[in-house]
């Protein structure tokens, strides 16, 4: 008996009519699809962009060039030259980061002692020549400034998990 | 430029194209080639029905030759390796057969040709039927009144022919592990599983 | 006299040309109309993107976009390929594509060639398309194209049997090959479609359609996740663009014929004297895009076949069921039954 009913079911195509039901169902629903550059989902203060080296509300740039960033990464990204400064305080001579090896994993600025290096939730950023790809310490402390109270404010929402 | 002329025209056209497809279909070395050569030949030979105004054999020509046995023939020869032409074994042993089927085509020809010259056949001008007039219901009627027995006949050789390819090529293998597509479909998924209902899990190990 | 004749063969061609520029637009819309539907299904949005001088237009303009980047890319030949063969495939599976389009009636006396044999010469035209997709991967080189291929042409060999049975249930109903004759014997309101008595060759005949052309669920000559893209896996820029138009006008082709053959034409389904009443190419065209939008359904709601399966349903379901049927139409045919017959 139950055989019959099978064999009718599968006669009038029961089980494809479900699934056409389905989709029907869902043609006509609510489309969730975020409009891109227009519409923007909402970043996490946790976000991990492109990088930006911080300064010290005085000027005085945050970077003492430990290298526990170069040290930690994994990509092995950050090339780090240090030297000793006119006023006896050692600084980094060269801060680069090679984006293309950089996986964005943040442990530079988990392992930054004084949270020199950061990464903000910016991500929509290209390269359009060779060599563009890795950044000096110019390129990254002017990205800081540029954000800096972006950057403070994402921290300071943060900080409280850290 | 009348009609007829215009039509004479086509039919040259086609029919050079037809013979000169049927000698490449022999002449050429690729396998593949000479299928295709032979498709070829039998779409111009159904273009020149067309022409007489046989319009329902020629499009059958088409569906049934071109459309379904040459694409099978095609198949055959695409699985070959083509890159070894046995052409000196070819050449020695089917001459003479070929020639003998060639002089009994010919001799063919040549009756049917007197037959035409003893006025059997319309001579110089085909025959026109009205605009309107469908060979297709006259070849209905032909074959099942006056060929329905030969008709029938064929069909029914055909069906034992079919049936027999079948039985000679289906064996089942023991270790033929295929799987059975209707099996597959009738199964209930209430017989081989079970939907159980757990606990769920507390998050009871190191609590962060 | 000459001059006549030269004239007939113009008028001719301007009859096929504008049989084929609206045809080509369709097929650029459809593409459209697919990802559209799909994308609903999915709860997307599908192309928005692409309009005309700043405008959006909801990306009506996607499917030109499209045709330009095709039709200026390169057309890569694989090494060792055959040339010759190479071009020719696509060209034949578009020209068959096409040619079935001279029988086809769009209302009353408007079809460019009104033959006797229109049915069988239309079945003969998509069986011809299986060539186009066999050389095109016997020529590719490659052995992707050539598994696409060889599936491919089994598949359109075995479902022209069942769609060939199930437009014989056609003809019993109407008596006549001619598409014409067919939709006029469909005359005089909804009641009187084939689509009713026939009921089981209709599903059957849409559903070999769909294998036929190789959509999905029964694209396995494409199979994207398995065989990559099949018989034109080796094919790039304008050569593939014509594969893909190809397709799309055998999915024309097939929805159109089902109106015609089942869904009675250019008649209108709305009886009574109103405007929508009059059987015109509007309705044609209305009954074609509900097939088109059935082939987008299925797309988004079946997964794909696999290829046993799909041999066992052509061979062992569907020509078994055409074949009782057929004898059931004669039955009803011969006891002139209903309003149908």
């Amino acid at each position: 008996m139950s055989k019959v009913v099978n064999y009718l079911k599968s006669l009038t195509l029961k089980e494809l009519r479900r699934g056409m039901g389905l989709t029907l169902k869902y043609f006509f629903k609510r489309k969730f699809t975020v409009r891109y550059p227009e519409e923007k989902t909402p970043k996490s203060p946790r976000f991990r962009g492109l990088h930006a080296l911080r300064r010290y509300p005085n000027g005085e740039e945050r970077c003492i060039a430990c290298k526990l960033c170069e040290a930690v990464c994994p990509a092995a990204a950050i090339t780090i030259d240090s030297d000793v400064r006119e006023d006896g305080s050692r600084r980094t001579t060269k801060y680069e980061i090679d984006l293309f090896k950089c996986i964005y994993c943040g442990f530079c600025e988990e392992s930054c002692p004084v949270d020199s290096i950061v990464e903000t939730d910016i991500h929509e950023y290209h390269f359009e020549s060779k060599g563009k790809n890795i950044i000096t310490k110019e390129q990254l402390l002017a990205i800081g400034d540029m954000y800096e109270e972006k950057i403070a404010e994402t921290k300071q929402q943060d900080a409280k998990y850290r | 430029m009348n009609p007829e002329l215009f039509q004479q025209l086509l039919f040259y056209v086609f029919a050079t194209i037809t013979v000169g497809s049927a000698m490449a279909v022999v002449s050429v070395k690729n396998t593949v080639y000479a299928a295709l050569f032979l498709v070829l030949c039998f779409f111009n030979t159904a273009i020149l029905w067309m022409l007489i105004e046989a319009e329902f054999l020629a499009i059958t020509l088409v569906l049934v030759y071109v459309g379904a046995v040459m694409v099978l023939f095609l198949f055959v020869v695409m699985m070959l390796d083509i890159k070894k032409p046995k052409a000196a074994i070819l050449k020695q042993s089917y001459t003479k057969a070929a020639l003998l089927i060639v002089l009994a085509m010919l001799v063919e020809l040549m009756m049917l040709f007197g037959y035409k010259m003893q006025d059997q056949l319309p001579q110089s001008e085909l025959i026109r039927m009205p605009e309107g007039y469908s060979n297709v219901e006259e070849i209905g009627l032909e074959l099942f009144t006056h060929y329905v027995y030969p008709f029938e006949i064929a069909a029914v050789i055909l069906l034992v022919a079919i049936i027999a390819a079948i039985c000679l090529t289906l064996r089942k293998r023991l270790e033929n592990k295929t799987i059975d597509a209707s099996k597959q479909i009738n199964i209930n998924p209430a017989e081989r599983m079970r939907v159980v209902s757990m606990k769920a899990e507390k998050g009871g190990g190191s609590k962060s | 006299m000459i001059l006549e004749q030269i004239w007939m063969i113009v008028w001719t061609l301007l009859k096929i040309v504008a049989i084929m520029l609206p045809l080509i637009l369709c097929v650029a819309y459809a593409t459209y109309f697919e990802r559209k539907v799909i994308a609903f299904m999915h709860t997307r949005m599908g192309p928005n993107r692409v309009g005309l001088f700043g405008f959006r237009l909801r990306g009506l303009m996607q499917p030109f976009a499209d045709v330009i980047k095709l039709l200026t890319k390169e057309i890569i030949f694989p090494s060792n390929a055959n040339k010759f063969l190479f071009l020719i495939a696509p060209v034949i599976t578009l020209a068959t594509a096409f040619a079935a389009w001279a029988v086809v009636p769009f209302e009353d006396g408007l079809v460019l060639a009104n033959i006797n044999a229109g049915l069988v010469y239309i079945l003969a035209m998509t069986s011809l398309g299986v060539y186009g997709v066999i050389i095109a991967g016997w020529a590719s080189n490659s052995k992707y194209a050539l598994l696409g291929a060889l599936r491919s042409a089994a598949q359109i060999v075995s479902y022209e049997i069942a769609m060939g049975f199930a437009l014989v249930g056609v003809l019993v109903a109407a008596g006549s090959l001619n598409l014409t004759e067919i939709v006029h014997g469909q005359q005089g309101g909804i009641q009187n479609w084939y689509f009713i008595p026939l009921f089981p060759l209709f599903v059957i005949y849409f559903i070999a359609g769909v294998a036929e052309t190789n959509r999905a669920p029964f694209d396995v000559a494409e199979g994207e996740s398995e065989i990559v893209a099949g018989f034109h896996v080796e094919y790039s820029g304008s050569a593939f663009a014509v594969f893909f138009l190809a397709e799309y006008a055998n999915m024309i082709i097939i929805s159109a014929l089902a109106a015609i053959m089942f869904l009675g034409g250019w008649y209108s389904p709305i009886g009574g004297d109103s405007i929508l009443a009059t059987p015109s190419v509007f309705w044609f065209f209305v009954k074609t895009c509900v097939f088109m939008y059935l082939y987008f359904w299925f797309r988004a709601s079946f997964p794909r076949y696999r290829y046993d399966q799909i041999m066992r349903l052509g061979w062992k379901v569907f020509i078994p069921i055409t074949i009782v049927w057929i004898m059931v139409v004669a039955i009803m045919k011969v006891y002139h039954l209903g309003p149908w017959f």
